[in-house]
């Protein structure tokens, strides 16, 4: 396994984020100690205005995330999960409220290729095949030819894709186009991982095995890892807090810490403490879809 | 076969209707140079075999051609390929001037937002100006600056054809999904990084269409630029003699030849077009 740190521009800007802080060099963080805070943020809010008529995305969102945490959104159509996540990866513009990710303005943080992001679409490119398209940021940030053949083999073979590598996405079913798409965001192995309903089009069976492997990802990189779903039972399965939002206005309602083991295989499913937070979940995505 | 035989059905109509209409354009000639007691088969058959005919018949053009292609070393002046292959070097160098320019344009329009607004209505009124009508003038007019030769003749094809390539471009580049656009932007990629990545395989789509429509309009302005007195060489030369010595099938021999070559441009246009899409996979 490669060890390499990719080139980051604007490195040094007063973040202890030295080689060793990438993920996958088999350094997993401890759970307790002072962890960094990742993403911070205060009061945030967004209003989107287009003809005279103004929506209000996002309002009043606190929210601190520490490293190597795994927090879901979870929350009815609309509610703003998408807008929080581009607000943190420098996509959308706050329009009240402070915002920081590894304690700078987004902007910067975005700059310094701080997070890997998955959209709710593949947004593949259709003129490369599947390994080309995992290499595109591999190629941006420059790395050497050999070395980007040998992380997308890695990322492709980790989400079950390696023998589609030589496909271009019209050739693979809307699963696997998103499976690529993750295999993109995990390449350059980024510390903060932003995954926008990555496993909405997937048939049971791959989106289990892909959340077990999602989670072991995680315990192994000790990476930090924002999720939006709408599943609870995978919210529930994955995370170590799980954030409720509401709309109209888009809000928290409620952020619910997991009791669960920070290791967890799918057996956990079946254990009351699983339970309970699934319960905990339903009952305040009842009670923000009430007040909303 | 279920391609060839509508073509081949309205060959025949055409060809027909070509016949008839020669037949008709030409009587009154034929007549006047008819022996006073010869019937109709007689004048008929006059009509459709006459050396400077009004509308001469497809035999007739088919003919010209035939022996304008073979019966002559294509260095020859009066080899029909000779001429033919000065227009087509014209109006493919017209066509490079056109992509180079159109793409230049293109990218500073869709870069530089000040570009946009100062330069798209010029182009316009670029394209509202008659070349076609002043072609002539240009020619001389550049000759007189020292521009002779192939120089003129591509500058006018270019200008006749840059401009479905400028605004096929400005799409294209536009084009790309806002989402592919974000995921660059997540990367921190430069501005030629999203260039090169996203915008201009994007425009690639854009691009061929366009091409297709300016291959032939370069032609037309290549043959445009012949027609000035001064031109020796090229379909347009062959144009303006036929006419001058009213040597109707040398004309038509002239314009089914140019007809060849704006196939012959569009399928190479279509054969460039089918590299990219088997680099791509299948798909443009
Ligand atoms: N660019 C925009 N302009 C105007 N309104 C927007 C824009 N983007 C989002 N919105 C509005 O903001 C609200 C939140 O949208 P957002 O996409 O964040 O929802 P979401 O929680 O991700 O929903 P879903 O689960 O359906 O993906 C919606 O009411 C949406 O209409
Ligand atoms: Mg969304």
């Amino acid at each position: 396994m490669t060890h390499n740190s990719l080139p980051r521009p604007d490195t040094g800007s007063g973040q202890n984020r030295g080689p060793d802080a990438l993920p996958d060099h088999g350094v997993v963080k401890p759970d307790h100690g002072v962890a960094e805070t990742v993403i911070e943020a205060r009061h945030l809010g967004v209003t989107f205005a287009a003809d005279r008529q103004q929506t209000v995305a996002l309002t009043g969102v606190d929210l601190a995330i520490r490293e190597g945490e795994f927090v879901s959104l979870i929350g009815p159509s609309g509610c703003g999960k998408t807008t929080l996540l581009r607000l943190i990866a420098d996509l959308e513009q706050a329009t009240t409220g402070t915002l920081l990710v590894n304690g700078v303005a987004p902007e910067q943080a975005r700059k310094q290729r701080a997070y890997g992001y998955v959209f709710q679409a593949p947004a593949l490119y259709p003129w490369r095949n599947v390994e080309r398209n995992v290499m595109l940021p591999l190629e941006v940030m420059g790395l050497p030819r050999a070395e980007r053949q040998a992380r997308a083999a890695r990322v492709l073979d980790l989400v079950g894709l390696a023998a589609f590598r030589r496909r271009f996405p019209w050739q693979l079913s809307g699963g696997m186009q998103q499976r690529a798409s993750i295999a993109r965001a995990l390449s350059f192995e980024p510390n903060l991982l932003l995954m926008d309903e990555p496993f909405g089009a997937l048939d049971e069976i791959t989106r289990d095995g892909l959340t077990l492997h999602l989670h072991q990802l995680w315990r192994r990189t000790g990476l930090t890892a924002m999720f939006v779903t709408h599943s609870v039972p995978e919210a529930v399965f994955l995370s170590t807090r799980i954030v409720v939002m509401s709309s109209h206005p888009g809000r928290i309602v409620a952020v619910i810490e997991s009791t669960l083991p920070r290791e967890r295989d799918l057996d956990v499913r079946e254990t009351p403490e699983y339970l309970a937070v699934a319960h905990a979940v339903r009952a305040a995505l009842r009670e923000g879809h009430r007040d909303g | 076969m279920g391609k060839v035989a509508p073509v081949l059905v309205v060959l025949v109509i055409l060809t027909t209707l070509w016949y008839g209409a020669a037949l008709a354009m030409n009587w009154d000639q034929a007549q006047t140079l008819a022996d006073d007691d010869a019937g109709w088969t007689d004048v008929a058959t006059a009509a459709l075999t006459l050396e400077r005919p009004l509308l001469p018949t497809p035999d007739q053009v088919v003919g010209e051609m035939i022996r304008g292609v073979f019966g002559y070393n294509v260095v020859s002046s009066r080899s029909l390929l000779f001429h033919a292959g000065v227009t087509a070097w014209a109006a493919s160098l017209g066509f490079m001037v056109a992509l180079i320019a159109g793409m230049t344009l293109a990218i500073g329009i869709v870069h530089i937002r000040t570009l946009d607004r100062a330069l798209m209505p010029w182009l316009i009124v670029s394209q509202a100006v008659p070349v076609l009508a002043i072609a002539p003038m240009v020619v001389v007019v550049l000759g007189n600056i020292g521009l002779t030769g192939v120089t003129p003749k591509a500058l006018i094809a270019g200008w006749l054809s840059f401009f479905p390539i400028t605004t096929g471009m400005v799409k294209g580049l536009r084009s790309s999904d806002p989402m592919r656009r974000d995921l660059l932007r997540t990367y921190s990629a430069t501005g030629t990084q999203v260039f090169m990545k996203l915008r201009w395989p994007d425009s690639m789509a854009f691009l061929f269409p366009a091409m297709k429509v300016a291959a032939p309009l370069a032609l037309v302005g290549a043959i445009v630029a012949e027609l000035p007195t001064g031109a020796q060489a090229g379909l347009g030369a062959r144009l303006l003699t036929g006419s001058y010595y009213g040597h109707t099938p040398q004309i038509w021999a002239a314009l089914f030849m140019a007809a060849i070559l704006a196939m012959l441009a569009v399928a190479a246009v279509d054969g460039a077009q089918a590299l990219l899409v088997r680099a791509r996979g299948g798909r443009l």
